[in-house]
């Protein structure tokens, strides 16, 4: 079967001040699949998200180089418009972050921000967002108290709702389970296989197990380098690398 | 001798109730003074009419129309510019010497006397500028008067909304200003509230600024160029010449009590804000 690819980064370096973050990597991240990227604590995965939709920006002292491609286009030069990007990449970050607001206007946020301000449409972008977040059932009766009121599991499903209702074709998530219990998790997973029939989706997780459980692609990352990068039932059966295998059971991390 | 450490706790304990009773009895007093003085004078005429004979009879109506006509014009000028200048020091600059200079002037701003805002606003505005005493050469000067403190306290509220509400904001395709709209100034609400309002404290009780620049007439101002005096200038007048006590003590009551309202009216609609955003 041959996949198109969605996201297309080569030979990228970051440099933070004088450290450097990511030292050359080039991976292929395929449409329609949720891949998985994974490493202990400094391995640049979360820096490697994080130019995916340029958020990286909000950071001072960042050298970027190398080639990040969406569908082909490049997203490093001045080309492109980082808000309309941030609208086809969204972002699940590792805390739950709700806005002070209601439930609704929470979700209705990135939809405003587009300009749609009919009633009926919020409405359905709101209701669907929810539902296709696993959560809709939970908050149906209460769409108008404040999300801060929301248990940590449930407003973690809000911030993937919230994405949703921009209507994303990307999806990152950044250790989005890191301060959840397992049912929580559960669900948060159960959504995501879901909604990788329409989106592409980059689950950043120091939990391998969780890698191994839903994702199709899985890459490993260590000291900024792409250590090795395969199709997840290949990578954790039969791993070519030695450093992956030990990281996968648990040597090191 | 090592002292008893629960008896340490009773005496602080003690010693701290003494305090804040203290503090909270001198403004009891103060007010009780007032109410006691003033009460006997202040009624619908005293409100409503206009007075005579320098105001040893009649009301102070020109007066409570002259304050609300200041402190509301000086504030409607104010805010704007005040919480435009936080936004610019705490989102749209990074840390510079620029930014320091910016700072170091509007906290020497805060601490000048307000005489001598007075006697800028009167040798500019008044003298320079050919304004004479008006309600304008008064607003303005209230305005650059009040200005340091809403900017100071508009910038620490704007700081103290979290960085994670923003980052959030711009990942779901939110432009800075957008960003700056719709989630920070939203969150720092109460606190800019809270220099709006120090800031009507001083307007309403300023003399001496509105003295040189808006002058002292008894008149009802009707438009920007009209001399006219607040609430706290007639009062001081009142009891500085000599005039009539019982007026000034009327006055004070009706200015504390209107002092009192706007505070109320304040916490009400923070707590709206409040409420909404949360």
């Amino acid at each position: 079967m041959i996949m198109d690819i969605k996201i297309a980064i080569r030979r990228l370096r970051v440099t933070f001040s004088k450290n450097e973050i990511l030292k050359g990597v080039t991976v292929d991240v395929y449409k329609n699949t949720i891949t998985g990227f994974m490493g202990p604590s400094g391995s640049g995965k979360s820096s490697l998200i994080s130019i995916i939709n340029r958020m990286i920006d909000f950071e001072d002292n960042v050298r970027i180089e190398g080639e990040v491609r969406i569908d082909g286009q490049s997203i490093l030069d001045g080309g492109h418009d980082n808000v309309e990007l941030r609208r086809r990449v969204g972002t699940v970050f590792a805390v739950p972050i709700p806005l002070p607001r209601s439930i609704y206007e929470n979700i209705a946020y990135g939809p405003r921000l587009k300009g749609i301000g009919d009633r009926a449409t919020l409405h359905y972008i709101v209701e669907d967002s929810l539902k296709k977040a696993f959560l809709w059932d939970e908050v149906k009766d209460r769409l108008g108290i404040s999300a801060l009121k929301l248990s940590g599991g449930q407003q973690q499903r809000l911030c993937l709702a919230r994405t949703l209702a921009l209507k994303p074709e990307i999806i990152l998530l950044d250790e989005p389970c890191s301060g959840l219990d397992p049912i929580s998790t559960a669900k948060i997973e159960d959504a995501l296989s879901e909604l990788k029939k329409d989106i592409t989706i980059i689950l950043v997780s120091n939990n391998t197990k969780q890698i191994a459980r839903i994702t199709d692609f899985a890459a490993f990352f260590y000291l900024g380098e792409l250590i090795e990068y395969d199709a997840t039932e290949k990578l954790f059966t039969t791993p070519s690398m030695k450093k992956t295998e030990d990281y996968i059971q648990g040597k090191f991390g | 001798m090592r002292i008893n450490p629960r008896f340490t706790n009773k005496l602080v304990h003690i010693g701290l109730n003494l305090q804040a009773f203290f503090t909270v009895g001198i403004l009891v007093i103060i007010v009780a003074i007032i109410c006691f003085k003033g009460f006997p004078y202040v009624n619908f005429e005293f409100i409503f009419a206009y007075p005579q004979d320098m105001g040893r009879i009649g009301g102070i109506f020109p007066s409570i129309a002259g304050t609300i006509f200041l402190v509301l014009l000086s504030i409607l000028l104010a805010t704007p510019l005040g919480v435009g200048t936080a936004i610019f020091l705490t989102e749209y600059t990074k840390e510079s010497v620029f930014t320091k200079i910016i700072r170091f002037g509007v906290e020497s701003l805060a601490g000048i006397p307000s005489i001598l805002y007075g006697l800028f606003g009167f040798i500019f505005f008044v003298i320079k500028l050919k304004m004479g005493w008006s309600l304008l050469a008064g607003v303005l000067t209230i305005t650059i008067m009040i200005l340091p403190t809403i900017i100071r306290t508009s910038e620490e509220a704007i700081k103290a909304v979290p960085r994670n509400l923003r980052i959030v904001s711009y990942s779901l395709s939110a432009t800075k200003w957008e960003t700056v709209t719709k989630v920070v100034l939203p969150s720092a609400i109460p606190g800019i509230l809270t220099g709006i309002m120090l800031s009507v404290g001083r307007a309403v009780g300023e003399t001496a600024a509105v003295i040189f620049t808006m002058g002292s007439s008894l008149r009802l101002p009707t438009s920007l160029f009209d001399s006219g005096r607040t609430m706290a200038v007639h009062f001081y007048i009142l009891a500085r010449e000599g005039i009539s006590m019982e007026k000034a003590y009327g006055t004070a009551l009706v200015l504390v009590v209107s002092i009192l309202l706007i505070n109320i009216l304040a916490y009400y609609l923070m707590n709206k804000a409040i409420s909404r955003y949360s």
